[in-house]
């Protein structure tokens, strides 16, 4: 009965081509509009590492207290001493103490100009904490962290940039001043937004080099990230280390979310400790957030495009109604010929089950042709967005299905009235009319 | 086949109630072919509608083939309808975007019988109604005497206990009228039950017995005008 259904639908559609053309219309341009939006919107709210983003944490410790003004919210950044305590303790089932300093890398080839690359200082855990794909190689050892070692782990384009040929693995590098060994090449890694790294674009490419936290602090390395002092300091390694400005991030990996509560406790324990030797002077007032949770406490997603998704789900509402509009007097106008099969044996609910398959050809019709309006919309946004923002939208297998998802889904709810109308109309008026 | 007994149907608004049928009794036997006249008004429609099981009465009693009608649900009233009933409209009422056969179809269709057997009752209700030739033709391209046929092919097809036919010629000219005519006299002597609502006099005549509405009323029952060979009841086509 279906394919009768969808049979008799095509038959229809086509006897009445141009309200089904302005249907069709109505319907892709309200899902273009959203899609275009939405495709947006999710690429930037997206969680990064849904495997174990409710076992990752970003830990948060008020250092300065309730005088400082601009402080009632906790930052993202630690101070030094916080960070490395947390560490040394090591409560976590991983930890990483992390920020970001910037090189100047020097290609070994003649005559090549240096040029400046982002890096990561961290824990030998961060790579996999954060699942990161190696290439070739793979992480440092813990080791090499305790023994402040020169290696480095290159990002894919810094590897291709340096060694085109593919063979940066045990190869060494210049980096400032000092040469480091390879010892991991990274294959392409897409984590977006970089919710480790709050202080810096969050939807700009991953770090080009990454290298121990041990070996940054002793070459005295500074972060070219954010740093916060609520108090002046001189901005030198040493100072900066011993200061209680924020400007290290720290996260922890638990074996479940359900250790949750025990960590938080730990950092209760850590704060009073402080307050006890006289270093806090006030109650505990510490965080733990995990992946979406700092997402959401960051405000990651703009204004404004929360703004223009809503008008965007308003249009595609507006254009909705129409297509009710539109199919209720298409409907009407074939009252006599749905009295006739009332007559000859069909049921109301055949009926409205044959208007809903009309309804289908409609949603499946305007969520293809939305979906190229989606690609244009695509195109428009990566024209007009920044580099960082535009790199994310893309059009994938999900994307699509969702527009035609919700075209098909828009529709059958846009024609639940028509088609709930159509199956109750009285068949003996109309044959009488007749 | 069909018994009403001191049927009514009222139609009411906030201000006022009217009655269509009131303390309506026809018995149609099994094998009858009847006519139904009356003045423009009088209830006829509403009569056949309610026969039809499209249209529900307000008091009184309905029996269909020996079942009481009262209290079934749309989807009962619907499967009887199409396996008891067989309609023949004025405008003939066939579906444009459909061809001749897939017109026929469509009660069919409902019943879910399957493929085959649905192909074979098209094919052999289009041969009785002489239009197998047009089967693919759109009813736009068919006279309004071959539409009407299609009509009657397609309330055929089922294989009805009760043919309801409402005006049958009166959308045509004399010519192809007496052809539809004596396409329902033949189906009637093959055993048919018919019941035809119509204003020509004439119509009423051929019939084998005819019921006079007035105001709602049955006001008698006819003489047989003419009596119609082999008349007595066969089983239905």
């Amino acid at each position: 009965m279906l394919k009768y259904n969808i049979g008799l639908a095509l038959r229809a559609l086509r006897r009445n081509a141009v309200v089904t053309a302005l249907m069709v219309i109505a319907v892709s341009v309200g899902i273009g509009a959203s899609m275009t939006v939405l495709t947006a919107l999710r690429a930037m709210s997206a969680d990064p590492i849904p495997a174990k983003s409710d076992r990752l944490f970003s830990v948060r410790i008020d250092n300065w207290g309730p005088d400082v003004p601009n402080n009632a919210l906790l930052s993202d950044l630690l101070s030094y001493p916080d960070a490395m305590a947390l560490m040394r303790a090591h409560k976590g089932l991983r930890q990483s103490v992390m920020y970001a300093p910037v090189f100047s890398v020097t290609p070994q080839t003649a005559n090549a100009i240096p040029f400046t690359a982002t890096a990561r200082a961290a824990y030998s855990d961060f790579f996999a904490m954060f699942d990161v794909p190696f290439a070739a190689g793979g992480p440092w050892t813990q080791a090499d962290d305790d023994a402040r070692a020169k290696v480095v782990v290159l990002g894919a384009r810094m590897a291709q940039r340096l060694f085109p040929a593919g063979d940066a693995l045990g190869r060494s590098v210049m980096l400032g001043d000092g040469s480091y060994r390879i010892v991991g090449v990274l294959a392409q890694w897409k984590f977006q937004p970089r919710v480790y790294d709050l202080s810096s674009r969050l939807y700009q490419q991953t770090e080009d080099v990454f290298l121990p936290l041990t070996t940054a602090a002793d070459r005295k390395l500074l972060s070219m990230g954010g740093s916060y002092c609520s108090t002046a300091a001189a901005h030198d390694f040493a100072s900066m280390s011993r200061s209680e400005c924020r400007w290290v991030e720290f996260w922890v990996e638990l074996s479940s979310a359900a250790q949750k509560p025990a960590y938080l406790e730990f950092l209760n324990d850590y704060s009073a400790q402080q307050r006890r030797i006289g270093r806090f002077h006030w109650p505990a007032n510490v965080a733990l957030l995990d992946v979406n949770q700092t997402l959401r406490a960051e405000h990651i997603v703009p204004g404004e495009m929360k703004i223009a998704t809503l008008a965007a789900f308003g249009f595609l509402l507006v254009c909705l109604v129409n297509a009710t509009g539109l199919m209720l007097a298409r409907l009407s106008s074939r009252a006599t010929e749905f009295s006739v099969r009332r007559a000859l044996g069909a049921s109301k609910a055949q009926i409205f089950v044959q208007c809903l398959a009309e309804a289908t050809v409609v949603g499946m019709s305007g969520g293809l042709l939305g979906l190229g309006l989606t690609v244009l919309g695509l195109a428009f946004e990566r024209a007009i967005l920044r580099e960082d923002y535009s790199r994310l939208i893309s059009l994938n297998l999900d994307t699509v299905v969702t527009t035609l998802g919700l075209a098909l889904l828009a529709v059958l709810i846009a024609a639940l009235y028509p088609a709930w109308r159509t199956s109750r109309l009285a068949p003996a008026w109309n044959l009488k009319a007749e | 086949m069909l018994k009403m007994t001191h049927l009514s149907k009222v139609y009411r608004t906030e201000v006022v109630e009217t009655y269509a049928l009131r303390d309506f009794s026809i018995h149609v036997k099994e094998g009858e072919f009847v006519a139904v006249t009356g003045p423009s008004g009088s209830g006829k429609t509403t009569f056949l509608t309610i026969a039809g099981l499209l249209e529900e009465f307000t008091g009184g009693q309905y029996q269909l083939d020996g079942a009481d009608v009262h209290g079934l649900n749309d989807n009962q009233r619907s499967r009887l309808r199409n396996q008891k009933i067989g309609f023949i409209f004025q405008s003939f009422n066939l579906i444009p975007d459909l061809n001749v056969f897939d017109n026929v179809d469509v009660p069919l269709r409902y019943r879910r019988l399957p493929g085959a057997e649905r192909r074979r009752r098209i094919n052999e209700a289009l041969e009785r109604v002489g239009l197998s030739a047009r089967s693919k033709h759109y009813p736009a391209e068919l006279s309004g005497g071959q539409q009407q046929r299609v009509a009657i092919a397609r309330a055929l097809a089922g294989g009805p206990r009760l043919l309801l036919a409402d005006e049958p010629t009166g959308n045509l000219d004399t010519q192809m009228a007496r052809g539809v005519m004596q396409l329902l006299e033949e189906l009637h002597r093959d055993g048919a039950t018919i019941v035809m609502v119509t204003h020509d006099p004439e119509l009423a005549a051929r019939a084998q017995r005819e019921v006079r509405i007035v105001d709602g009323q049955v006001i008698d029952l006819a003489v047989p005008t003419r009596l119609v060979e082999n008349a007595a009841p066969r089983p239905a086509v």
